[in-house]
């Protein structure tokens, strides 16, 4: 028994659920009771989508146990069928199903629709979300996908995009547009967009792009040795990662990498010297591991980040990720616990996090300014605009997405020259704000959700007495960075047994802390 | 007083038949009543037995993460667990002296059982006792309940307050009880109103466990909420006598609701003239406002939080809609009577749900508007039916006269803002939303 209170990824056939309601002609019949129903509005309300996903619930109740919830599944799995009419079902169990024992994967066996149904073995109480997609898609693929003639020009599948997936819609435009430039063709996405017979010709394509390894791994690997279809090992999420991924896909279908940079901004807008501020500013990275990897490489050799800690929450990634950790002289933070996520981030202090929706709450309790990068997703992450990850317009909406945080370069010079002018105060925050309280507030973060109360103690209620002299020349401190110079100055103070600081015990610690 | 009271045995809709179906629900478990159940009582922690599932399902529901340790959380089964190897409750023990000793704010433990929990038959009554006596008198350990195959939504407070009934101190005293969890803003309203006819109020849940409340032979009580089943025979069991009402929902219902105490304890008509007659030409005048989009449109209801019933009632009646259909999770006769008495017979009433056909009666009836879950909402919209989210009336503060015009705009809104868009959701292809529809510049061979 583990006391968790937020989770970064859910139970494994809510991941089953993004594989059928990313495809057509699918349909999911889950043995679940009715409180399971509310992973629909996941669907529709966080990806806004306007169908509901392609689900039906057996919705058994305590009456039923014992005696025919397993009556209830075939009556739901045939209704459904009747209504929805698909080309194949899949079958399977929720948490709670599961210790009833019911195989809906027999059941459904013995029933003979005229249609694939296809069982899923899904152990809720030993796997998560991403397991579940994945799984899935390779049930599907395993059961569906065929050996068949290839098509005559090179061709590729893209494999891995989900509902629910974080900016897959547009990094499907991405990469097909990185392909469609050297003359490759796309031959099905999947499971987003597929239906099952398009997973049945999935074998014509010459190899496979896969996306994200973590809803497509296993899937991609069946393919491999089942349909000699080879699968591409780079990411294409980044100026470099694209450039490799441009030259591993056109090796695989035999063509001349073609890359037309015309349009990638993330270099020029990295060397300019606007951008000179961005220089090792420390930060800290967490997420799934194909999004922490991709980031990783990014931060340290297209931004000119200082990288201070990385790690993901999907153990299926741990040691991919423990290796880019090494690479970076660090330490990988493997862990699915938000609270240990929020420890070490209080730890190392980092000027900004590339992290999730909860590290970017996490950030504003801390008063760090954080980018979001990876799922598990908001409903800010489907944003209505063109926002893909990968690919060369990948690059450019990650510079913006990761410098808006920030305080801008000159800026910053500027706010702290006119910090005495009259009109200005410390509640302005930078311009580019557009008028709300600062994100990186210092000790009190303010935040729109009226109903945040950080119940934390914090260190002001510790033996470290701040003198009035030193109180007064911290609020001459510009407060994007108060906050870190209040921590840093106890910290320091600690370190050396003090219990007051004083004016020179800030500016000692400002001299221990200069890099 | 009698004029005030509704009229009983007219020509409502309480023995109108009722249709049952069973097939797929489309609702939320009881475990969601925690969101604001943790909300309301500030000393509390709710600690779910359950599954990922069970976790995440409180996470989607409070939509954001609220705190970074809220009171509440998911003590997650585990294959060790399940397997016996490990003793769960042994592992419960462990779990929640951990919890207490990292939370000493906490005065009261609830234990919240789970599908999962109660599949495998997991006692927490048992659980609760021994917490109890291990860490009394600091805190107080009660379970209830809010698993989807026990509870349906709103359901899973009803259980939580029931469980809160057989340990209140039991009291002699003349007392009124209110019963149901609502915002401090509305809660103090009430009191106010009832305290200038001279009447004092109690309320459960009380904000914290050291609060005076008690019950007795002598205590009657008044529902602020429909679902309250399982609480009102629990106290009931105690002694304590229901007043049946409306509910205070709208400028009517209010009243009615209000009438019903003041006549118990005798107040007399120009006190209550007095107290109420400013009020409710507020809320008349708010709902007036609301009522010109809402006035002759036609209204339908999927089965959510049981406030169905008293919405329909102010809807039809304050606001001029008609109903097509009123479906609820449950009907309590002897809860919702009063309202049911009130509603021109007309309307199909329905218990229980099977979406798809209860999905094919509404698109071939195509209502103005909708009142459904979040599941449904978009599609519908898509669709071309205007929706009204019905977890939306749970969090929001929507009873007595100062929010009788908030609760009418909430219905209002979805209509107004369909006339203001110029564009026709029904002209957004399938599937538009997942940006599987044709966005990617895909070559077929
Ligand atoms: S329906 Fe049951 S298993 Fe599902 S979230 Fe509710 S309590 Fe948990
Ligand atoms: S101060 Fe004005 S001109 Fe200068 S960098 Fe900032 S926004 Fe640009």
């Amino acid at each position: 028994m583990k006391l968790t209170v937020w989770t970064y990824e859910g139970p494994p056939h809510v991941g089953a659920m993004r594989v059928a309601t990313g495809m057509t002609g699918l349909h999911y019949v889950l043995h679940a009771p009715q409180g399971d129903t509310y992973a629909d509005l996941l669907f529709t309300m966080i990806e806004r989508r306007n169908d509901r996903p392609p689900v039906t619930y057996t919705t058994f109740q305590a009456r039923d146990l014992g005696s025919d919830t397993a009556h209830l599944f075939k009556t739901s799995l045939e209704e459904a069928y009747d209504r929805f009419k698909p080309e194949a079902l899949i079958v399977g169990a929720s948490c709670t199903a599961e210790l009833i024992q019911d195989d809906p994967g027999g059941m459904s066996e013995m029933m003979g629709l005229p249609v694939p149904v296809i069982p899923l073995e899904l152990p809720s109480y030993q796997r998560k979300e991403n397991f579940g997609a994945d799984e899935t898609f390779f049930q599907i693929t395993r059961a569906l996908a065929k050996p068949c003639e290839k098509t005559e020009r090179p061709s590729a599948n893209l494999i891995g995009p989900t509902a629910l997936g974080f900016r897959h819609r547009d990094d499907i435009t991405e990469v097909t547009a990185l392909l469609n430039d050297m003359g490759i063709d796309v031959n099905v996405v999947a499971p987003m967009t597929a239906s099952p017979s398009d997973i049945a010709r999935m074998g014509a394509a010459h190899f496979n792009v896969l996306m994200y390894p973590e809803t497509a791994e296993s899937a991609a690997r069946w393919m491999e040795r089942e349909l000699g279809l080879p699968f591409t090992k780079t990411v294409p999420i980044g100026v470099g990662a694209t450039r490799e991924f441009v030259a591993e896909a056109a090796e695989l279908a035999g063509v001349t990498p073609r890359f037309d940079d015309s349009r990638l901004r993330l270099p020029w807008y990295s060397a300019s010297v606007d951008s000179t501020y961005l220089t090792g500013k420390r930060v800290f990275i967490f997420g799934d591991g194909t999004h922490v990897k991709a980031a990783a490489r990014i931060a340290r050799d297209e931004m000119g980040f200082e990288v201070v800690g990385l790690g993901c929450y999907n153990r299926e990634m741990a040691r991919e990720i423990r290796a880019v950790a090494r690479d970076f002289d660090l330490t990988a933070t493997i862990t699915d616990d938000y609270l240990e996520v929020e420890r070490v981030i209080e730890d190392l202090a980092p000027e900004m996090i590339l992290g999730t929706q909860m590290e970017r709450h996490i950030g504003k309790r801390l008063g760090i300014p954080c980018a979001v990068i990876s799922a598990p997703v908001h409903v800010q992450d489907f944003p209505a605009r063109y926002s893909p990850q990968m690919g060369i317009e990948g690059a450019n909406v990650i510079f913006d997405t990761w410098v808006h945080p920030l305080v801008m370069g000159l800026e910053e010079h500027l706010l702290h020259m006119f910090r005495d002018d009259f009109e200005f105060h410390d509640a302005a925050g930078p311009s580019h704000h557009g008028g709300h309280a600062p994100v990186a507030g210092g000790d009190a973060v303010s935040s729109p959700q009226p109903e945040i109360a950080p119940q934390k103690t914090t260190e002001e209620d510790g033996n470290v007495i701040w003198l009035a002299d030193a109180e007064k020349e911290l609020k001459k401190i510009p407060f994007f960075v108060r906050g870190k110079a209040r921590r840093n100055t106890e910290t320091f103070a600690a370190s050396k047994g003090v219990t007051e600081i004083s004016v020179d015990t800030l500016y000692e610690a400002k001299a221990h802390y200069a890099r | 007083m009698n004029d005030l009271s509704p009229p009983t045995n007219t020509s409502g809709c309480r023995s109108a038949p009722i249709l049952k179906q069973r097939g797929q629900r489309e609702v939320f478990c009881g475990l969601t009543g925690i969101i604001w159940l943790h909300r309301k009582m500030q000393d509390a922690f709710f600690l779910v037995i359950g599954s990922r599932t069970c976790a995440h399902l409180l996470q989607s529901a409070a939509g954001v993460m609220i705190f970074a340790e809220p009171r509440f959380g998911t003590a997650i089964l585990e294959e060790t667990d399940l397997a016996g190897l490990a003793d769960a409750q042994q592992e419960l023990d462990k779990v929640v002296d951990e919890l207490l000793a990292r939370r000493p704010d906490i005065r009261q433990l609830f234990l919240v059982g789970s599908c999962p929990s109660e599949v495998i038959k997991l006692d927490l009554a048992k659980a609760a006792e021994r917490m109890t006596q291990r860490h009394a008198p600091s805190v107080r350990v009660l379970n209830f309940s809010g698993s989807g195959i026990e509870t349906t939504f709103t359901q899973g407070e009803d259980a939580c307050l029931a469980s809160m009934v057989p340990v209140l101190p039991e009291t002699d005293a003349r007392q009124l009880l209110l019963v149901g969890a609502l915002p401090d803003v509305v809660e103090d309203q009430a009191i106010n109103l009832l305290s200038q006819m001279g009447i004092d109020a109690k309320v459960l849940p009380a904000p914290r466990a050291d609060s005076d409340l008690a019950v007795g032979p002598n205590t009657v009580f008044a529902l602020i909420q429909p679902f309250l089943g399982d609480t009102h025979a629990a106290l009931e069991r105690r002694g304590a006598r229901h007043l049946p009402a409306p509910f205070p929902f709208g400028e009517e219902g209010t009243t009615a609701w209000l009438a019903a105490i003041a006549t118990e304890f005798g107040v007399d008509q120009a006190t209550f003239d007095a107290v109420t007659a400013a009020p409710r030409a507020r809320a008349r005048k708010a709902i007036a406002q609301a009522a010109e989009t809402l006035a002759g449109k036609s209204l339908f209801f999927f089965p959510d939080s049981q406030l169905e019933i008293p919405l329909a009632r102010f809807l039809t009646r304050e606001c001029g809609m008609t109903a097509f259909e009123i479906g609820a999770p449950f009907i309590h006769k002897a809860i919702v009577g009063p309202d049911l008495d009130l509603i021109a017979p007309g309307p199909t009433l329905s218990e229980g749900q099977d979406v798809d056909l209860q999905l094919d009666r509404a698109r071939a009836q195509a209502p103005d508007l909708t009142v459904c879950g979040l599941g449904l909402a978009n599609p519908l919209e898509a669709e071309g039916l205007a929706t009204k989210w019905a977890i939306e009336l749970v969090f929001t503060p929507v009873h007595f006269y100062e929010q009788a015009g908030d609760l009418a705009g909430l219905f209002s809104r979805p209509l107004r803002r369909k006339d203001i868009l110029a564009s026709d959701p029904t002209s957004f292809g399938p599937k538009y939303s997942g940006g599987s529809g044709g966005l990617a510049p895909q070559r077929q061979p």
